[in-house]
């Protein structure tokens, strides 16, 4: 699995509160909640994002609340891959079981800029950076997750094995 | 090489010897929680399964207790969409208005969760319940469908920082200042992935309230749970609300802690977390003068007996600022009705403060207190980030019942001392 893009960036503790208000969770519509994507913190978010547009934050990203809004909003926005130097643990836990590629990299956190074009294998865990000609190791999913992600997420898995 | 007090109990609940730290387990579940804002994802997600049943129509709770009582038309359908679902699949524990509570503090007073359970809730703060020897953590809406579904959800073993408490808290210092100071001492992300496991002389002289307000905040330090030791005073707390049978857990005594952090509680003094992270703390004495708009005395961190008592104490006799709404939300209906049988919404309404009906709005930026552009409020919360309580400029600064009640007092951050 791959993903490519340009790179929107955003600084360390991302929190759940900012990628989706809470007073935006009367509804569970993805569509309706990625509207409102970041927008306490970046109000050009979503005129700026565009499909396959990779997402970069510093360490703890999507600290805060359990909603797997978050995580919806981010992938309904557009976003095709969201990279950061660690991922809070709830966060973690939903984008993979949402289907929201996600790699920890701090050196491709700290080094990749707004606007750098970058690619991402998820099977090996390597980010290119087309824009700068360099290459970061990320951490790919234990065996255990991406059996999760190939199986298109945690509720198909369980599907599977109840056959 | 032992195993810490959480391990033990995962290991047990994944029909294991022993687990190492790192390890990916299936663990049965005991209890499977959601709100109003996460159980309507999880619904349309159960369904995709194609099940017509859930594991145990006893071991799942829904509280609605986000935007309720109803704040708006959308709101009213979710919860009209999980009350349907609850009645459908023959939920016990659902609570409706009248009886609910906020979720954290209604789950244990129901006697829903006792000593060695696992349990995991669509709700960050979940984590609450290492105050009675629990495993509880915060999951996602998704893992709540699986929940919901198997009865079970995996884990990855954590490692542990081990926080040794000794000594007493001084006057008007609560568990919530204690967890925030942690908070301050070791970062929002301080404890990712990992147990925050209390121990030491100290956690005896802690209450079972001052204890879930500890356990609650784990989640602010990153934690994937906060623990406590099972003593006297949390075996007499659960036989007061529970008939279920429970199981002690201890940590073993060459269990491994990546960390361990000895605290004085006789050194902790008010505390508050300036905006927008609950890791930037400073004592109130050094708060300087930050006039504020609004108190919110309530939630699942601070809205239980103590917390109203602590509040009443220094509102008897005095007024709520001009300048101030002060808004008082104790956590379930029995929280409620015994603070008013204890005479508390006579000091509170007299003072001018409004008591509100349990609910977890103003917390998030709900319903029930929201700040406009450039307001600024002392709250009992968990959590200050942007926008948390209302418009994105505005700013909450977390404290514990006492220095929020005496900032209703003075109109700007305060420590009970100063009044």
């Amino acid at each position: 699995m791959k993903a490519e893009g340009k790179v929107i960036k955003y600084g360390d503790n991302v929190d759940t509160d900012v990628i989706i208000p809470a007073r935006y969770l009367n509804t569970s519509d993805p569509k309706e909640l990625s509207m409102h994507c970041m927008e306490d913190i970046d109000k050009s978010f979503m005129d700026r994002v565009k499909p396959g547009d990779i997402m970069v934050g510093g360490k703890n990203f999507g600290c805060g609340s359990s909603r797997e809004h978050a995580p919806i909003a981010i992938k309904a926005s557009g976003i095709s891959c969201v990279i950061a130097k660690t991922f809070a643990r709830i966060f973690y836990r939903n984008a993979i079981n949402i289907g929201l590629p996600i790699l920890e990299c701090a050196e491709a956190s700290k080094d990749i800029e707004e606007g750098d074009k970058v690619s991402v294998d998820f099977d090996t865990g390597l980010i290119t950076n087309i824009t700068k000609g360099k290459k970061y190791e990320g951490v790919p999913f234990p065996e255990f997750m991406q059996e999760i992600i190939k199986s298109d997420g945690l509720i198909n898995q369980i599907k599977k094995n109840l056959k | 090489m032992g195993m810490t007090m959480t391990q033990k109990i995962l290991a047990d609940h994944a029909g294991l010897k022993s687990v190492k730290s790192g390890q990916l387990i299936m663990a049965k579940l005991d209890m499977v929680l959601g709100n109003d804002i996460t159980t309507p994802v999880a619904i349309k997600e159960f369904r995709k399964i194609g099940l017509n049943k859930v594991f145990d129509v006893n071991k799942i709770s829904i509280v609605p207790d986000h935007f309720t009582p109803n704040k708006d038309i959308k709101s009213a359908e979710q919860v009209k969409f999980i009350r349907e679902f609850a009645r459908e699949m023959g939920i016990v524990n659902f609570f409706e208005i009248g009886q609910m509570g906020v979720e954290h503090a209604l789950l244990p007073e129901k006697g829903l969760v006792v000593c060695g359970d696992v349990v995991i809730g669509a709700d960050s703060h979940t984590c609450t319940y290492g105050a009675l020897g629990a495993f509880s953590t915060g999951i996602g809406s998704t893992d709540m469908a699986a929940g919901m579904a198997t009865g079970e959800a995996w884990f990855k073993v954590p490692k542990a920082i081990k926080f040794v408490l000794e000594g007493k808290l001084s006057k008007w210092v609560s568990g919530k200042d204690v967890i925030l100071h942690i908070i301050g001492m070791i970062g929002v992300d301080g404890a990712l992935y990992k147990s925050m496991e209390f121990t030491g002389g100290g956690v005896a002289g802690l209450s079972m309230d001052d204890r879930f307000s500890m356990a609650n905040m784990a989640i602010e330090a990153g934690g994937k749970n906060g623990i406590f030791p099972v003593d006297e005073k949390t075996i007499e707390y659960v036989k007061e609300h529970s008939t279920r049978e429970f199981k002690i857990y201890e940590a073993d005594e060459d269990a491994e802690y990546c960390e361990v952090y000895e605290i004085d509680l006789s050194k902790i003094k008010p505390t508050v977390a300036f905006p927008h992270l609950p890791e930037n703390t400073k004592t109130v004495d050094k708060a300087g003068t930050v006039k504020i708009h609004q108190v919110v005395i309530g939630s699942c961190t601070n809205g239980r007996i103590e917390d109203m008592r602590s509040a009443a104490q220094i509102l008897k006799g005095r007024k709520v600022h001009p300048d101030v709404r002060c808004i008082i939300i104790p956590a379930t209906q029995k929280i409620w009705k015994q603070s008013m049988n204890e005479g508390l919404f006579d000091i509170f309404i007299e003072a001018g403060a409004a008591v509100s009906t349990p609910t977890c709005g103003p917390c998030l930026g709900g319903h029930m207190g929201i700040l406009a552009k450039g307001e600024r409020a002392v709250a009992t919360t968990n959590r200050n980030f942007v926008g948390r309580m209302g418009h994105p400029e505005s700013e909450v600064y977390l404290a514990g019942p006492a220095v929020a009640a005496a900032s209703a007092v003075t109109g700007r951050i305060s420590s009970p001392e100063d009044l």
